[in-house]
């Protein structure tokens, strides 16, 4: 019975390459590299579901830790240590097999930190400012979150648009590949295309697993009573803060996941990523797929970043993503997957199950 | 007599110059059921805020089992073994009956995270159990023919029949019931009155904040009287009956 929340991740894998076999059957395989790019900001919108869908808490800063992630491991991997080399710190490092050699497009010899430790730094410092962030924040009733990451978000931007040693304007470039494990690496070049089609995918459907589990297990059931009556949640030994601020960590930790994947795949990140309507984007696609609703966000994760990341929306991009925010609010705040029929037959095939 | 398992020192709370609750001391034995009553506004339910953890008091203490708990947060209480209903029935409404109870079983297991994330075999294993114990639990309310439906679609007086329900589900040595009859009619709550022996019966003592005097008087062991937050009396219901400060504050001067 617990496994049936999983037939949907089977299909959705069978999906996955089905869509593949028909991008090459039709010589479209460069749509590859942008449903790469999307799955990756899906991981931030799955996060945010959980935070806002489960716990109800909602986050203007979701870009802000999606940059983190993504800044973090492009400062580490492309920082020279070289000069340093001598230094203890340094040594220290080396031998602990942090450090990677490498040569740069001109062929300069360049000491860095290698990818997986990058990776590590970025989720636990995302972890850090999320922690930050919350620890105050949340303890106070009403939208507080909002707003303190509202500045969150700002600050980081600023920060990127402002600090020499995260590029300014122009951002890091650079970023070398992330080799995962054996011949997988997350690479943007052509020849990686398909390779790295699947790794986004399997991140995603990592994430899904992992979130799914989750609202459907006993901290799941304790957010979703929270979301609904937090006095009773509180009534029945439900320590409301932790749960809500442990969620709010484990949603900037799914961002920065998601920034840094992104940023090995595109070689590079700009202040562009930590925009506030970055941050607006993911909440409104959180909306439109339902709130509650984790394949509702994923799927319009993955459907309206693909869309605008084509250049579908024009010059409109940031509008179409207001528009959508504010038209799901007044005429569908459900959602748009949220489809009541569907729910009926879900209800009754539970009962079936569990009658 | 048996053991005292709850007890206030002193307890008070004001807003702003209101004193919801003035320097209240009582106890509660265990195995028995309590009754705080007085005219509105004498307190009742800050009292039970003040014990559950709700509002944290000025001054004084709460002692629960000789554990000093003091301005505990509410779901330490809980955790510790007290449970409330609410005045106005709190349940999450759209969630079915069934998973209201099992949220009550919250602080009786402990699938946290990481464990949920990874949907670890023994926390299946922990669910199963929960699901089960929920079941049990409406069975035993005869609520089991309503455990699929959501809880908002549910009568007033099965809404507040859940309530119990989750509340029990917590396996609490106290139980706090918060105007349980409010809002009930009179074979409802003739009904409650029976399921409130019953949960006496099995070692839950019971404090319960009520207006209705024939549920008082029928069902309580002891009874406390509040009078604009302060204690006027304190014995059995036959006592307390005959006590004139009491007929002073219900009935006015004359009758006393």
């Amino acid at each position: 019975m617990r496994l049936r929340i999983y037939y949907p991740v089977i299909a959705a894998a069978l999906l996955i390459v089905v869509l593949h076999l028909a991008l090459a059957a039709t010589g479209k395989t460069f749509y590859m590299t942008q449903i790469t790019m999307s799955a990756y900001y899906a991981l931030v919108v799955i996060g945010l579901c959980l935070l806002m869908g489960y716990a109800g808490q909602i986050s203007l800063g979701h870009a802000g830790f999606f940059a983190a992630g993504g800044y973090t491991v492009a400062v580490l991997t492309t920082c020279n240590l070289n000069g340093l080399r001598q230094t203890p710190l340094v040594e220290w490092l080396s031998r602990l097999g942090v450090l990677v050699s490498w040569r740069d497009l001109y062929g300069n010899e360049v000491l860095s930190v290698s990818p997986w430790p990058a990776f590590i730094a970025a989720i636990l410092l995302t972890a850090l400012i999320a922690l930050a962030i919350g620890l105050p924040v949340i303890r106070l009733k009403g939208h507080y979150l909002a707003m303190a990451t509202l500045g969150f978000g700002l600050i980081i931007y600023r920060l990127a648009l402002g600090a020499k040693v995260l590029g300014q304007a122009d951002g890091i470039s650079g970023v070398p590949a992330f080799h995962l494990l054996g011949e997988l690496q997350i690479n943007g070049r052509t020849p990686f295309r398909i390779q790295n089609y699947y790794i986004a995918w399997s991140a995603v459907l990592v994430a899904m697993v992992l979130a799914l589990n989750l609202v459907n297990s006993r901290v799941g059931r304790a957010l979703r009573s929270i979301h609904q009556s937090e006095e009773a949640a509180h009534s029945l030994g439900i320590d409301t803060y932790r749960y809500k601020l442990a969620t709010f960590i484990l949603s900037a930790v799914l961002a920065a996941a998601g920034g840094a994947m992104l940023t090995h795949y595109n070689g590079s990140i700009g202040p562009s990523e930590v925009t506030v309507m970055k941050s607006v984007r993911y909440l409104a696609i959180v909306a439109v797929g339902g709130m509650a609703n984790l394949w509702g966000a994923m799927i319009m994760g993955i459907l309206l970043n693909f869309l605008s990341l084509r250049g579908v929306f024009g010059s409109f991009d940031d509008a179409v993503f207001g528009a959508i925010l504010i038209g799901i609010m007044l005429f569908a705040p459900q959602g748009l997957l949220r489809v009541p029929k569907l729910q009926v037959l879900t209800s009754l095939l539970s009962r079936r199950s569990h009658g | 007599m048996s053991d005292i398992l709850l007890e206030t020192r002193n307890l008070h709370r004001s807003f702003g110059g209101v004193h919801a609750v003035r320097d209240v001391s009582m106890k509660v034995q265990a195995g028995t059921i309590k009754a705080v009553i007085g005219p509105n506004g004498a307190g009742k339910t800050t009292l039970f805020n003040l014990i559950a953890g709700t509002v944290a008091p000025q001054q004084g203490e709460v002692f629960f089992r000789g554990k000093r708990i003091t301005a505990w947060k509410p779901h330490a209480v809980a955790s510790l073994g007290i449970a409330r209903t609410f005045q106005t029935t709190k349940l999450f409404p759209h969630m079915t009956v069934h998973e209201n109870v099992m949220v009550g079983r919250h602080p009786r297991t402990r699938a946290g995270f990481v464990a949920g994330m990874l949907s670890l075999p023994w926390t299946w294993r922990e669910d199963r159990e929960t699901q089960i114990k929920a079941a049990d639990i409406l069975q035993d309310l005869d609520l089991a023919s309503c455990s699929q439906e959501i809880a908002s679609n549910l009568s007033f007086g099965r809404q507040r029949l859940v309530e119990f329900a989750r509340a029990l589900a917590t396996e609490p040595e106290l139980l706090l019931l918060d105007e349980p009859a409010a809002g009930l009619n009179i074979y409802e709550t003739q009904e409650l009155s029976k399921l409130i022996l019953k949960i006496r019966d099995r070692g839950v003592t019971c404090l319960i904040v009520e207006h209705d005097m024939s549920l008082v008087m029928n069902i309580s062991d002891d009874v406390l009287v509040l009078d604009q937050g302060r204690w006027v009396a304190e014995g059995p219901p036959a006592a307390i009956q005959r006590n004139p400060d009491v007929i002073r504050i219900y009935l006015g001067d004359e009758h006393a």
